[in-house]
């Protein structure tokens, strides 16, 4: 009994702990603000809190399957008559059998959710010297609206700024996916969304409609490119004369 | 006419097709459920066939036209969901095993639950119209407006189906409640029950609760589309997001509706399998099971993480969704105990049970990513999504119902369908459903959306497509194998013994195979010491 009681203080320590770390996460994450030019980028961010989640799942489940596979294979049956030996647990036993793995479950849970509101807090939280395009989704196309007022139908970006796209649609619901750089939110009629991103590097990639949005939804795609500062202003020179 | 079919008759002799139309006997309407949802898997299976080989390769591989692929899709989510899923789980299995678990002699309201068979069988005519119509809907199963309101498709189809069988899973609800809290043998008190019955008594309070904000809000959608009003149109004072709060606040209750029952029969087959009792019985019911439902009802928003919520409500939401972790977690920990110092023996029912342990696993933890807003910010609508609800929703859901099959097969046939072929068909599944759903997994993260007929833009993509086709493909073969089995078993199999897994829930040891009409030859009385589970006494 006496070290049942220690078990659970000290898990309702640990469980304590986690929640001060949490919310200490949490107040960290709320004061922290993008600056003109330190700002964190939200793709890495993402691809280091996945690896965190992956190893946290996969340890999880590693460890749930060998205790399955090892029971599945132990207590078979050596003869037919045989029952099982599974015991009547105690009241303490049954509320410990609860109290612990549910403590350590919320333990786990609370430090997700401050590691993932502190990348949240980095991915909605837009720097100060972001450009601004604007995005239309029709079906079934994409267009782009830049600061000059210049109308295109693929994302040119300059490299080394951050770039947020607020988004809305003339028709039906689409839903604006970036892979590469880690980011999604639908864009809908009557209603302005945003995401902002970080091209560091140039790159060509795709944005696709992650939404359904009717009969050419699978090819509702275009380019974005994410080129040096002078070729994008070159670019954007050609498209105004075009246009 | 006036009193039931099953009250006249001494016991059910031979095949007479009027008897079972106008049956009020629990046992042949769960028989019905089973038929009708086993016909809608098929058709919906076929779908998912076709939505495979479509996406094997690149480009257009059967379509003429992208909207044959996107009704498809929206044929296969919406009937394996709601024609499949829920009546096979609860419609045909709480319907046949209920009852006899209770000891009660039948549902306390057994002509309302023909009626809502019924209703079911006209849903799933409407549902099957729906394909054969010349503007078939092609609004995927969520029908989200504005494209469900501005499609030419005919909608109006979907949405009767969703009445109907809404009216029906509520008249069950209240059907089944009812029998649940008068209808238990003398001396059963709450917490002598199976498993079975809590996990369905949950699903139920599910329903009753949940199902009518589903109806309203297609109703409005209904209004919308045909009297010209403007609930989810923005451009007239509406609002696009009000369809999706409404729809996901009954639609991921639902998900309980399915994993609840599947987690009972689990439980059935784990416990009688290890003739062992349940581990931590009370934490488990009024922990895990209860635990659902009480966080259940306030997740949904994780279904609109990138649809334009305030941010403090999808963050309030990330915390509550990765809180289900908790009561989850308990009947996780209860099913494993419930292996320790088992006395396991193995049969196809067992090995069903076995593979449902790792599909929790697989569909649980890859749910943990997408419950928080920052990763799904990438991961929406991919086919990663994809993946972790097949694991979680479809494949556990369904191996555990294919499970329970092969576990009462004696009970409804009387005969054993366990043989070589339903082993083969099991392997057939097992290795089908892995070579499915991770390759998903793996091109979710880089980024394949979801619903794509073509995917010219990530041609990486298409080695993934074309192993997970070959997959499916093998799912095709298990699950057919299956089927010939079942049917073959149930005329030829050979006849079982009245309790074969010498299991001590009532269902086994009170009533023969097939129960006859009011179930038990004698009135069942049980004492405050029996348990179903009563193996060793300890």
């Amino acid at each position: 009994m006496r070290r049942l009681e220690t078990t659970l203080s000290g898990i309702f320590l640990g469980t304590l702990g986690s929640a001060f770390v949490a919310a200490s996460a949490f107040a960290e994450g709320t004061g922290a603000d993008g600056s003109a030019d330190g700002f964190p980028d939200p793709a890495a961010g993402w691809d280091h809190l996945w690896k965190e989640v992956l190893t946290d799942i996969t340890v999880i489940g590693v460890v749930f399957m060998i205790a399955a596979l090892y029971m599945l294979i132990k207590f078979r049956a050596k003869s037919p008559d045989q029952v099982g030996g599974g015991r009547k647990l105690t009241a303490a036993q049954a509320v410990a059998w609860a109290l612990i793995p549910a403590s350590l479950f919320m333990a786990d849970d609370f430090f997700l959710a401050a590691n993932g509101w502190t990348q949240w807090n980095v991915q909605r939280r837009v720097p100060a010297n972001a450009m601004e395009i604007k995005v239309t989704g029709q079906q079934w196309y994409w267009s782009f609206e830049y600061p000059d007022g210049t109308e295109t139908d693929q994302l040119v970006v300059p490299i080394g700024q951050p770039i947020v796209l607020r988004m809305s649609s003339d028709d039906v619901i689409h839903s604006f996916g970036m892979p590469a750089y880690r980011v999604t939110e639908d864009v809908m009629p009557g209603r302005i969304t945003y995401i902002w991103f970080n091209p560091d590097k140039p790159m060509d990639t795709v944005v696709t409609c992650r939404e359904f949005c009717g009969m050419n939804h699978s090819v509702m795609y275009t380019k974005v490119r994410a080129v040096p500062q002078k070729d994008y202003e070159a670019w954007l020179k050609k498209q105004a004369a075009a246009g | 006419m006036s009193t039931p079919a099953s009250a006249t008759l001494p016991h059910h002799t031979g095949f007479n097709l009027k008897e079972w139309i106008l049956t009020t006997d629990h046992k042949r309407i769960g028989i019905l459920y089973l038929i009708g949802s086993m016909a809608a898997f098929g058709v919906a299976g076929i779908m998912a066939l076709l939505i495979r080989m479509e996406q094997a390769q690149v480009g257009a591989q059967l379509i003429t036209d992208p909207t044959q692929y996107n009704r498809w899709l929206f044929f296969h989510g919406a009937v394996m969901i709601l024609a499949f899923l829920i009546p096979g789980l609860t419609g045909f299995a709480a319907n046949y095993f209920l009852p006899l678990m209770i000891g009660a002699k039948d549902v306390a309201f057994p002509r309302i639950n023909a009626f809502s068979v019924w209703l079911f069988y006209f849903a799933i005519i409407l549902a099957l119209l729906s394909l054969v119509i010349p503007d078939g809907p092609d609004i995927m199963w969520t029908g989200y407006p504005p494209y469900s309101v501005t499609t030419m498709a005919n909608t109006s189809f979907y949405v009767f189906t969703i009445h109907l069988l809404g009216f029906s899973s509520i008249l069950g609800a209240i059907n089944f409640l009812v029998t649940v809290i008068y209808m238990r043998a003398p001396g059963m008190g709450w917490n002598q029950l199976n498993m079975f019955v809590w996990t369905t008594v949950a699903a139920f309070v599910l329903q009753l609760v949940f199902i009518p904000v589903l109806a309203a809000a297609v109703t409005l959608l209904l209004f919308d589309k045909y009297l010209g009003t403007h609930f989810y149109d923005p451009s007239a004072g509406g609002d696009v997001l009000l369809y999706q709060n409404l729809f996901w606040f009954y639609s991921h209750p639902a998900v309980y509706v399915i994993f609840l029952p599947a987690v009972g029969i689990l439980f059935e087959i784990i416990a009688t399998m290890s003739k062992n009792r349940i581990f931590n019985y009370k934490i488990a019911v009024y922990g895990g099971i209860w635990g659902i439902i009480a966080i259940g009802g306030i997740v949904w928003v994780h279904h609109l993480y990138v649809a334009g919520m305030p941010d403090w409500l999808r963050l309030g939401m990330m915390v509550t969704t990765l809180l289900i972790s908790v009561p989850v977690g308990l009947l996780v920990m209860s099913l494993w105990g419930t292996l320790y110092k088992g006395a396991i023996t193995y049969n196809v029912a067992m090995m069903y049970a076995a593979a449902c342990l790792y599909l929790v696993l697989v569909g649980g933890l890859t749910g943990i990513p997408l419950a928080l807003p920052s990763l799904t910010l990438h991961l929406s609508d991919t086919s990663f999504v994809h993946a972790h609800f097949h694991f979680i929703m479809a494949l556990f859901s369904a191996f555990a119902l294919f499970g329970g099959i092969y576990y009462w097969f004696p009970k409804m046939t009387g005969r054993l369908a366990d043989s070589k072929m339903a082993v083969v068909s099991f392997w057939c599944n097992f290795i089908g459903v892995n070579v499915t759903f991770w390759p998903l997994f793996i091109i979710g993260l880089e980024g394949m959306p979801r619903r794509y007929w073509n995917y010219e833009m990530f041609p990486q993509f298409q080695p993934y497509h074309e192993v997970a086709t070959a997959g499916a493909f093998l799912i095709g073969i298990g699950m057919l194998l299956q089927f010939i089995n079942f049917i073959y078993a149930a005329i030829n199999g050979p006849i079982a013994e009245d309790n074969p897994w010498k299991s001590k829930s009532l269902e086994w040891t009170h009533c023969p195979n097939p129960p006859g009409p009011g179930n038990f030859p004698e009135d069942v009385v049980v004492d405050e010491n029996w348990t179903p589970y009563n193996y060793n006494t300890d």
